[in-house]
């Protein structure tokens, strides 16, 4: 019987959809790249499942995620700080986070709970999704990219390309980055001149807490409020991802990966790139500080945070094999041995 | 004429003409634009990803790992420079059909009754004036027009609607505008057109571009039906509401 090879989405958890480095060159007819909120999360997940470092990932909040092979093996690889389970014909098991695992036709994962942050990416062998203006980044406003235009809902199945190889050996992200509590880093700008003299000093000297109106397209800060000099209006021009807008009530709001792309409320400052991934990763509740930085040193830490992430790709190893024939395991229909193609050393331990 | 250098973040900055509507700024923005794309599809300014032309300002987004701030600004300068003598350049003209009546004209009574004028005469100046597109966004394809005839200069309404639909012809601030998209909304809904103004299937996306002129031609609810039965089984192309060409790349060039 020949089946083709599906992920089964049974629940998306908190919010999943699909996304990958995000759609550029088309802001100008109020297109925003979407695109994941943390890049460098999704460049780990998919180097773990062998993937070119921009493909297409199904990003997810807050847990929940859960996932069924379908049809055939599927491999797939989860980055963020993540308890995941695995369902398999033996029962459930635990799986290390930040490895890449090869399910068995029917065998189910799910990503639990988060450890620390709300954001994980998971990385398909297999999944390719059509380019919509370039990209199969999920934008729901104009129901283009991913599925259907739509974040995925329990049931969608994602058809895998026939000729993906989930027999690769997996691989391990043996030391996952650590958390950073850093200041999120801003730019001053570029309306830092429609506020009072003190507006930027109550911003970087303040303590903000991050409001439930958290999500792809910005997240609605709490805390001192920043005072405007004239009105708290200008004449609409573009935003940026990281662009801190501040409407008359003087909160701060920051918008994301699927903001709009131009706004009428001034800005007082913009988050560097490097720190985005970072603040959408925080939950309503979370608190923040920030911190002020010039554009050229935001430029420096753009290049040091590239240099770290492509060292935690490079740390990526195989697992360590243990001697079975994982495509004779997985084509003949055994019962047991699932769990030790997927290496000792990372058994669960229940 | 005179400009101002803004930083957006590590990854963009702004050129800003001016801090008012005005098509003498939207010229200089439109000529910087044109010739840094110019620049970046000849392979001339490495790094650069895109730009986004607004009223009366041009964002250029850049990738920090390939350049910098410094760099970019100094490959623009000569740019900037050329911008400020830029001409307006005439864009493609429109005609786009709109229904004035009906439940596609909720606010059109409060308008007319804000004003002190009749429908028919609001219907009048609002299908009367030709409008330029000043610019694309907010949301795909949304294009901020004006500028509108002096007595429908009306301030936003008092209680944003939470739901507008998507095709509402709205008026607010001096603008005009038509939302491609359901959305929340604080403009005052005056008509509605059966174009759709973006489809990711067709080759440019949005139908408007900023520079192009539009003018709208009322129909009937009934003719507005027409029209959408005949777009949505691909008898009519919206290409037919274009007047004239150039396309904006030979504007551009």
């Amino acid at each position: 019987m020949s089946t083709r090879t599906e992920v089964e989405i049974l629940s998306p958890g908190a919010f999943a959809s699909i996304q990958d480095g995000g759609r550029r060159g088309h802001r100008r007819i109020g297109v925003p790249w979407a695109g994941v909120l943390d890049r460098r999360l999704m460049r780990i997940a998919n180097a773990l499942a062998g993937r070119a470092e921009d493909a297409a990932v199904i990003e997810c909040f807050d847990g929940g995620l859960h996932v069924a092979a379908s049809g055939g093996a599927v491999k797939l690889a989860v980055a963020g700080d993540t308890v995941v389970e695995v369902e398999g014909t033996e029962g459930r098991r635990q799986l290390a986070p930040w490895r890449s695992v090869t399910l068995a036709d029917g065998e189910q994962l799910r990503i639990r709970k988060m450890e620390g942050g709300r954001i994980a990416m998971v990385a398909i062998v297999g999944l390719e999704p059509a380019a919509v203006m370039g990209s199969a980044s999920t934008y729901a406003r104009a129901g283009i990219g991913g599925v259907d235009g739509r974040a995925l809902g329990a049931g969608t199945r994602l058809a895998l390309s026939a000729d993906a190889d989930p027999w690769d050996s997996d691989r391990v992200l043996a030391q996952p980055p650590a958390a950073d509590t850093g200041p999120i880093r801003l730019v001053p700008g570029p309306q830092a001149d429609h506020f009072s003299p003190t507006a930027l000093d109550a911003l970087v000297g303040g303590e903000y807490r991050v409001t439930p109106e958290a999500d792809r397209m910005g997240i609605r800060l709490e805390g001192a409020q920043l005072e405007h000099a004239g009105a708290a209006e200008i004449v609409s021009d573009a935003t940026v991802p990281g662009s801190i807008q501040v409407p008359g009530a003087g909160q701060p709001i920051v918008l994301l990966a699927d903001a709009q792309t131009a706004g009428g409320y001034p800005k007082i400052a913009t988050v560097i790139g490097a720190d985005l991934g970072r603040l959408a990763a925080l939950r309503p509740g979370q608190s923040l500080r920030f911190a002020a930085v010039s554009a050229a040193e935001g430029a420096c830490i753009a290049r040091a945070a590239e240099t770290e992430t492509r060292a935690l790709i490079a740390s990526i190893r195989a697992l360590p094999p243990d001697g079975i024939d994982l495509m004779a395991l997985y084509t003949g229909n055994l019962v047991d041995g699932v769990v030790h193609a997927l290496g000792t050393e990372y058994r669960p331990l229940y | 004429m005179s400009f101002r250098i803004l930083d957006a973040g590590d990854a963009a900055l702004t050129i800003e003409f001016g801090s008012i509507i005005d098509p003498a700024l939207l010229a200089e923005v439109n000529a910087l634009d044109a010739a840094v794309l110019r620049r970046k599809q000849a392979g001339k300014l490495p790094g650069v990803i895109e730009t986004m032309p607004t009223f009366r300002s041009l964002t250029v987004f850049f990738d920090p790992l390939v350049t910098d701030r410094d760099a970019v600004l100094a490959a623009l300068q000569p740019l900037i420079a050329a911008a400020e003598h830029g001409s307006t350049t005439d864009g493609r003209h429109w005609r786009l059909p709109v229904c004035y009546e009906g439940e596609a004209a909720p606010d059109l009574a409060e308008v007319a009754g804000a004003i002190g004028i009749g429908e028919d005469e609001v219907v009048a100046l609002h299908s009367g004036a030709e409008y330029l597109v000043y610019m694309i966004g907010f949301l795909p394809g949304f294009p901020f027009m004006g500028d509108l005839p002096a007595p429908l200069r009306l301030p936003r309404r008092a209680q944003p609607r939470v739901r507008v639909p998507a095709g509402s012809v709205a008026i607010a601030t001096g603008l005009t505008a038509i939302y491609p998209w359901e959305s929340p909304g604080g403009w005052h809904l005056l008509g509605r057109c059966p174009v759709p103004l973006f489809d990711a299937r067709r080759t440019s996306p949005s139908l408007l571009a900023a520079g192009d002129r539009v003018r709208f031609v009322p129909v009937s609810a009934q003719e507005c039906r027409a029209i959408e039965a005949g777009l949505a089984s691909a008898q009519i192309d919206p290409m037919q509401w274009l007047e004239s060409a150039p396309t904006p790349a030979e504007n551009a060039a």
